[in-house]
């Protein structure tokens, strides 16, 4: 075998993988029951779930008064958690459609569930503002209808409503992209499914996918255009989200620099994410030989040059705002670094700017205990961020006489882990019923750095021709329906 | 009336491409290709046009800034217009966050109906043809046996080049 292997590619799925063990290994998890993991992990996900829908209820009969908030901090956790998931659902975007677009071809492997992340994260972020809305079943003011108002518009010059565009764009085009991509993997599933129920489910999202080429060119630059769309939109989602804060005059959040400092802090804090649910899904669901260490290895790579942007996006703060010689602009760092809330600045430093400087060594991003540790301290480290800037600087502002602290609630605790708790009950329940990997864009990919292997041969390095032609000889013979 | 058509299947990414690049070259009309993911170059093999999807992308996403950008101006200078902090009342730069997000969407929902739409794709529909494992390992020529010089054995002759794994004919299926 040693001489089939390129010298200057190494393969992207390990294990010399034919097409139809793909086909096996990607399907299997899906037709057997759920394990005893399984079952505890959803215990606990629907646990903390069913909490953060109780907390949500309470808040909701009670008022908003059961939050932390007060005059001087009107927006903390809620707007705190809604930036943190946003930030989360970049890297499946990213990995979608930049690296699809970079060429990127060890997406293939993480794609498919990466994007899942996205639109479960979107999910989780979008509940956010709309419970802080306070009176959420009049949420659909957002959005511009004909009433018996005037009509009377919404605003369009205002943030929130650029973002509630945004978002929604977001998670519309997200799913459509997810979709699209899963449509062949449909097919393959129904082609191979035993029992009638699954053939037929399976059949119905399929869309009536036979493998032609005339539609796999087609979907193909469907796919391009996705990915070209989904590109310039990602990056807008985080601007738009920044602009919240940036287009206000608060200290600490009026400054230009919000929108690509909060955009490469998503992408930081998403692929944080992507890595921890992969290295559980790896080992969980046995894909050790598709997710493989290179993978690992390239991901913790774009978390060392993302880290790098943060870091730098944190010094630049700090000496625009001594450099600016405004004095609250001033006083709002020195207050972040010294005041009562540093030790939330020094968690997000530590977590932020030294985390990922261990990546540097490749013992460690091969180390996948590891990674999954930094990767955790680094998800906790850009939720400060975000409490950081929204919070902390809306406790100290122009007046000292308004100045207050702020410290959430257990109602706004139960709420996140809620989040936490839909996050990961979607994810697995994705995990049953879906492929986690995108088996046709795996197998596109099984010849990488394979020369002269041909991976669809029966036999290991099947050059070998197998011939079996059907006796033609005698005419009519078609019709085999 | 429905046509026969001839059926070859092959297991490996280079064979297929040969064998549709020489089947075009001798003139056998091809049907369609049926593969398990897309391989590249295949389209060219079978001298498929270029897609024209992305001017239908283009003509969305023109439709949808177009219309977004009139809408904000027509609700915010003259349905009802607001007094905001003594902006214009066509504030345009203000307007442009929105328009994009809305192009974006008219651009990609159109691309993927229209998608659909041409592929006839849609739920719960049933493939017309359907071939073993060709959505699992195998790939599967399709070659239409339009008139009586079409001779099954010559073609299954050029097929064994390519190391084909199994030939079959079949009706035609109605459409």
């Amino acid at each position: 075998m040693a001489d089939g292997i390129s010298l200057l590619r190494s393969p992207l799925i390990l294990g010399n993988k034919t097409a139809a063990q793909v086909t096996e290994d990607v399907c299997t998890p899906l037709d057997r029951g759920p394990g005893i993991a399984w079952w505890f992990a959803i215990a606990v996900s629907l646990s903390m779930f069913t909490l953060g829908v109780l907390a949500v209820i309470y808040q909701l009969f009670t008022g908003i008064g059961t939050w932390g908030l007060n005059n001087t901090v009107g927006w903390a956790f809620d707007i705190t958690n809604f930036v943190f998931w946003i930030g989360i659902g970049h890297a499946g975007t990213l990995i979608s459609a930049i690296l699809f677009l970079f060429r990127q071809r060890w997406r293939t492997s993480v794609n498919r569930s990466a994007e899942a992340m996205t639109i479960f994260a979107v999910i989780c972020a979008g509940i956010f503002p709309i419970i802080h809305m306070g009176r959420p079943w009049l949420a659909f003011w957002v959005i511009p209808y004909p009433n018996f108002r005037g009509p009377l518009w919404i605003n369009f010059r205002s943030p929130l409503v650029w973002d509630m565009f945004a978002i929604g764009t977001y998670f519309t085009i997200s799913l459509v992209f997810w979709y699209v991509g899963l449509i062949p993997d449909f097919a393959t599933l129904r082609d191979r499914a035993v029992s009638k129920v699954k053939k037929t489910l399976y059949g119905f999202f399929s869309f009536g996918w036979d493998g032609s080429t005339k539609t796999w060119q087609r979907y193909e630059t469907v796919y391009l255009l996705l990915a070209g769309l989904a590109t310039p939109l990602v990056v807008s989602v985080h601007t738009i989200v920044s602009w919240d804060f940036a287009t206000s005059v608060i200290p600490g959040w009026h400054t230009t620099i919000f929108p690509p400092y909060f955009v490469a802090g998503a992408v930081f804090s998403g692929f944080a994410m992507v890595l921890t649910l992969m290295i559980i899904a790896r080992s969980v669901l046995h894909f050790e030989e598709y997710i493989t260490l290179h993978h690992i290895e390239s991901m913790s790579k774009i978390i060392i040059a993302t880290g790098g942007i943060v870091a730098m996006a944190y010094m630049t703060e700090l000496f625009v705002s001594f450099y600016s010689g405004n004095e609250y602009e001033r006083f709002a760092f020195v207050n972040r670094m010294l005041g009562p809330y540093a030790w939330a600045y020094w968690i997000m430093v530590s977590c932020n700017v030294v985390t990922p400087q261990f990546l540097w060594f490749r013992k460690i991003r091969r180390n996948v205990a590891l990674v999954f540790i930094l990767s955790i301290l680094i998800n906790v480290g850009m939720w400060f961020e975000r409490f950081v800037i929204i919070t902390i600087s809306l406790t100290r502002d122009y007046l000292p006489a308004s100045w207050d602290n702020y410290a959430p609630t257990l109602v706004e605790l139960a709420t996140l882990i809620g989040s936490f708790g839909l996050f990961f009950t979607l994810f697995l329940i994705l995990a049953r019923f879906l492929p986690m990997i995108a088996i046709g864009e795996v197998k596109g990919v099984l010849s990488y750095g394979r020369k002269g292997i041909h991976v669809a041969g029966e036999e290991a390095g099947g050059t070998k021709s197998i011939k079996t032609p059907v006796q033609l000889g005698s005419g009519v013979q078609g019709g085999t329906p | 009336m429905s046509k026969r058509l001839f059926v070859a299947y092959f297991e490996q990414e280079e064979d297929i491409l040969g064998v549709t690049r020489a089947a075009r070259e001798q003139g056998y009309e091809i049907r369609d290709v049926y593969t398990p993911y897309a391989v590249h170059g295949l389209d060219k093999a079978m001298g498929l046009r270029k897609s024209r999807l992305p001017w239908i992308c283009l003509g969305f996403a023109l439709l949808g800034a177009t219309a977004k950008l009139w809408f904000q101006i027509w609700t915010s200078a003259f349905d009802w217009p607001v007094n905001v902090g003594g902006k214009p009342l066509a504030s345009i730069p203000a307007f442009v966050p929105v328009t994009f997000e809305i192009t974006v969407l008219f651009a990609g929902l159109g691309t993927v109906a229209a998608f659909l739409l041409i592929s006839r794709l849609r739920p719960g529909k049933k493939p017309l043809m359907s071939f073993n494992r060709v959505t699992n390992d195998r790939h599967a020529l399709v070659l239409v046996e339009n008139d009586a010089s079409f001779d099954p054995l010559q073609a299954a002759e050029l097929c064994d080049q390519y190391h084909c794994v199994e030939v079959e004919e079949r009706l035609e299926e109605e459409s």
